[in-house]
């Protein structure tokens, strides 16, 4: 019952989100707000540009692809020399150099991917100046860029795109900061830890323990890592830890927090194109088949644990292995998907220990290519992709030229469309091969049998889709998955993020063709229908052999333990 | 290229102070302002609320250890007592010792064992023995650890079960134990967030008043 409140309560709050955030970032991107302009305009004097200076394409993109190997350089520098940094109370020595590349990558590509633990590796300069950046900043360039392929369908005959040091400016100033921090001061307010004073040590007289626990700058990185779809926690345990999701109140604000902006772009991508429909139909389908995830998935966690139960227990229903009791199953199970299929990739959980059905519903939420809602703006920018494969399928279904936005989709957006739509499952597959055919890869599960297979799959497909979400078992710090995993997040990210700006330069020097009677209506429940076929058939005919040797198998071999 | 590369250094230093320090800083200061007690670990005389604690090393005596109190998820019990041993890895899988005990902070996390792990099977079985052991029939909770290692919270059937064990060890009437149980119960947060749960360290506090 409380689940059904639960759910009700997100439809109304995300409802609102939706309309109304979604018409803010409308109007940020489009210039019309002003509030922090007496900070936004020293940033584009010391940056030497303003809103007027628009880029091409290939200037938007080229300035993405700098401004993104500059952040990996320093996050990267920090997480080196953190030992002799200040902020480092707990006297952690350097990273790494290969935990600090796949550290850095993953940070700035979203994926906030995690080969460490957080309180014992982490000085809190690298968690503030090194990670806590990354979040605000990759979200920001996500957003921009979807911002930018939209600007693609909304304008006529233009040779550019927009600025894109004005695009992150304003989304990081106007969107992700003043937000992050309202929801910092509520997540502290219900328990979360937010101190610069190192370890607490206490010693209980009840029953004589004495006990050293990690704190830090948590509250804060909190909100920005659920706001930003990021993921990457301060402690090893991420949100299932009290210090950073203490209560039923902060684990639904997550929730809310990793749906609210990729499911508002859905209205500013309507609102900037003059057809608000047309982004509810997007938003239809996201929401289509997310109801359905949830569904799938607090079903798979709802059953018990079948090791649980052949040790004889079997007394009440609920997977209750890696779960901590404040969140309840089902609640555990709603939080997985929404991380899983935002691009988020936090854990209130042990993923590991989810029941076959459940781990099968959080990595297909991931193959689907993370639109569903997906991440901040990778989200909007790849289910647009996944829409322009859907017009075009549908002129092919009734033999017209495809149109999308009144844009006539020809062969050079459909190139881009399926070069954008088919690099992500490429790259999975190709390095999964790998790890499964090599004794370094091999040498990472923690379970056995099919079990430790969905363990390898499921880490490289998390940093292809730049999610982050993993199955903890798996030993993610060596050498072999630090590299291929770092390959695996690069290209996931830049392999769509640069199609995407292309389709959207492309797309900004048509004209507009004037609808007719013939037109394929891109604007109908028919259409969300396509679109969720499209999702459904790229993501489950690609992946269908994959999952079947993993939580497939493991489902139905009864009674059988590895 | 080069307008490229001298945006990016100025846009990375401004980040770097903006993002990092002032909403770190800012964030921090409010903080402990407004909720300086939970900006601190929410920390009491015997610890953190937000903390579990391994409760199965208390001393009782003339009973077992650990019957003489109410005990939280098994996180540090039986085979999970010292993950080590049981996880080898250099890398560390991130054990349950979240709280060493020897004065450094470890690792948060979980067992990572899957549904189909015959040595979850087998762990899992050895603490049905243990709590058999001390007269408890015990509930999924009280066999299968948190997600963090440190889950401050059971069930309030997780705690009824445990009645038996605490009567025998400290001679309070079981009546007397389950109207306590009732009255350290949290119902879920505004009535639907999360699920309904125990403080264990609150229910301690409780007992040891009892006594």
């Amino acid at each position: 019952m409380s689940f059904f409140f639960v759910i009700l309560a997100l439809v109304l709050t995300l409802g609102l989100t939706w309309r109304y955030l979604g018409s803010y970032m409308e109007a940020v991107f489009n210039g019309r707000v002003h509030w922090l302009g007496f900070v936004e305009r020293p940033v584009y004097r010391l940056l030497g540009t303003s809103p007027e200076q628009e880029q091409t394409w290939k200037r938007y993109a080229g300035a993405m692809v700098v401004f993104s190997l500059v952040s990996l350089i320093f996050t990267y520098v920090i997480l080196r020399v953190q030992g002799s940094l200040p902020l480092n109370p707990q006297k952690v020595g350097a990273v790494g150099p290969a935990l600090s590349f796949n550290t850095s990558v993953s940070f700035l590509t979203n994926t906030n991917w995690q080969n460490y633990g957080g309180e014992t590796t982490m000085s809190y300069f690298s968690q503030i100046g090194a990670l806590t950046v990354q979040q605000f900043v990759s979200p920001a360039v996500g957003i921009a860029v979807a911002i930018a392929m939209v600007r693609g369908f909304a304008r006529r005959k233009s040779p550019t795109i927009g600025n894109f040091w004005v695009d992150i400016t304003r989304c990081m100033f106007y969107i992700l900061l003043p937000i992050a921090f309202i929801f910092g001061i509520i997540f502290v307010g219900e328990g979360a830890v937010q101190t610069l004073a190192g370890t607490a040590t206490f010693h209980d007289v009840l029953n004589g323990v004495t006990q050293t626990m990690a704190r830090g700058p948590i509250g804060f990185m909190e909100s920005i890592k659920q706001l930003g779809t990021n993921g990457g926690g301060f402690l090893n345990a991420n949100s299932a830890t009290t210090f950073e999701n203490p209560t039923g109140l902060t684990n639904f604000l997550s929730i809310y927090l990793l749906l609210a902006i990729p499911f508002a772009l859905t209205y500013t991508f309507g609102k900037m194109v003059s057809s608000v429909k047309h982004g509810a139909t997007l938003l239809a389908a996201m929401v289509l088949l997310f109801g359905i995830w949830v569904g799938f998935t607090s079903y798979g966690e709802h059953q018990n644990n079948p090791a649980v139960a052949k040790a004889g227990i079997t007394a009440t229903v609920g997977n209750t292995e890696g779960k901590e009791v404040r969140f309840g199953d089902t609640q555990t199970a709603l939080f997985g998907v929404a991380s899983t299929n935002t691009s988020t990739g936090s854990a209130n959980a042990s993923y590991d220990s989810f029941n076959p059905l459940g781990d099968l519903g959080l990595l297909t939420g991931m193959m689907m290519g993370e639109v569903t809602p997906g991440g901040t703006g990778s989200g909007l920018y790849t289910i647009l992709i996944y829409a322009i494969i859907a017009v075009f399928i549908g002129g092919l279904m009734i033999g017209r030229t495809p149109e999308y936005l009144g844009k006539k989709i020809q062969a050079k957006e459909v190139k881009l469309a399926g070069l954008g739509s088919l690099v992500m499952p490429l790259i999975v597959l190709v390095i999964t091969g790998i790890a499964v055919s090599t004794v370094e890869g091999r040498a990472g599960p923690l379970n056995r049998g099919p079990h430790g297979f969905s363990e390898i799959l499921y880490a490289i497909t998390s940093q292809g889709n730049n999610n982050g979400s993993a199955m903890g078992g798996l030993t993610g710090n060596t050498a072999f998955y630090n590299i291929v995993g770092a390959i695996d997040m690069l290209v996931g990210r830049f392999g769509i993020i640069i199609p995407a700006l292309a389709l959207g330069g492309a797309l900004a020097q048509k004209d507009v063709v004037p609808e007719s009677l013939g037109t394929f209506r891109t604007d109908n429940s028919m259409f969300v229908g396509l679109t969720v076929g499209v999702i459904v058939i790229i993501g489950g005919l690609t992946f269908f052999p994959a999952i079947a040797l993993g939580p497939v198998v493991e489902q139905l071999t009864h009674l059988r333990f590895f | 290229m080069l307008v490229h590369l001298r945006r990016s250094l100025v846009m990375a230093v401004i980040c770097l102070v903006v993002f990092g320090f002032i909403y770190a800083l800012a964030g921090t200061g409010v903080s402990q302002l407004l909720f300086r007690n939970q900006a601190d670990g929410s920390l009491s005389a015997n610890g953190s609320t937000l903390i579990g604690q391994p409760w199965n090393l208390t001393k009782c005596p003339g009973h077992p250890l650990g019957s003489c109190v109410f005990q939280g998820r098994p996180d540090d019990l039986g085979p999970y007592a010292d993950t080590e041993k049981n996880n080898p890895s250099p890398a560390g899988h991130p054990g349950d010792d979240p709280l060493a005990l020897n004065g450094a902070a470890g690792e948060s996390g979980a067992t990572n064992l899957g549904p189909r792990s015959s040595t979850l099977v087998t762990f899992t079985k050895q603490l049905v023995k243990y709590w058999h052991a001390r007269g408890v029939i015990p509930t999924p909770d009280l066999v299968t650890t948190s997600a963090s290692g440190y889950d401050p919270d059971i069930s309030q059937k997780d705690a009824l079960v445990q009645i038996p064990m605490v009567a025998q060890a400290t001679g309070i009437a079981p009546a007397k134990l389950k109207a306590l149980i009732v009255s350290e119960t949290q119902a879920p947060q505004w009535g639907f967030l999360g699920a309904q749960f125990i403080d264990v360290l609150q229910l301690n506090e409780g007992l040891a008043a009892l006594k």
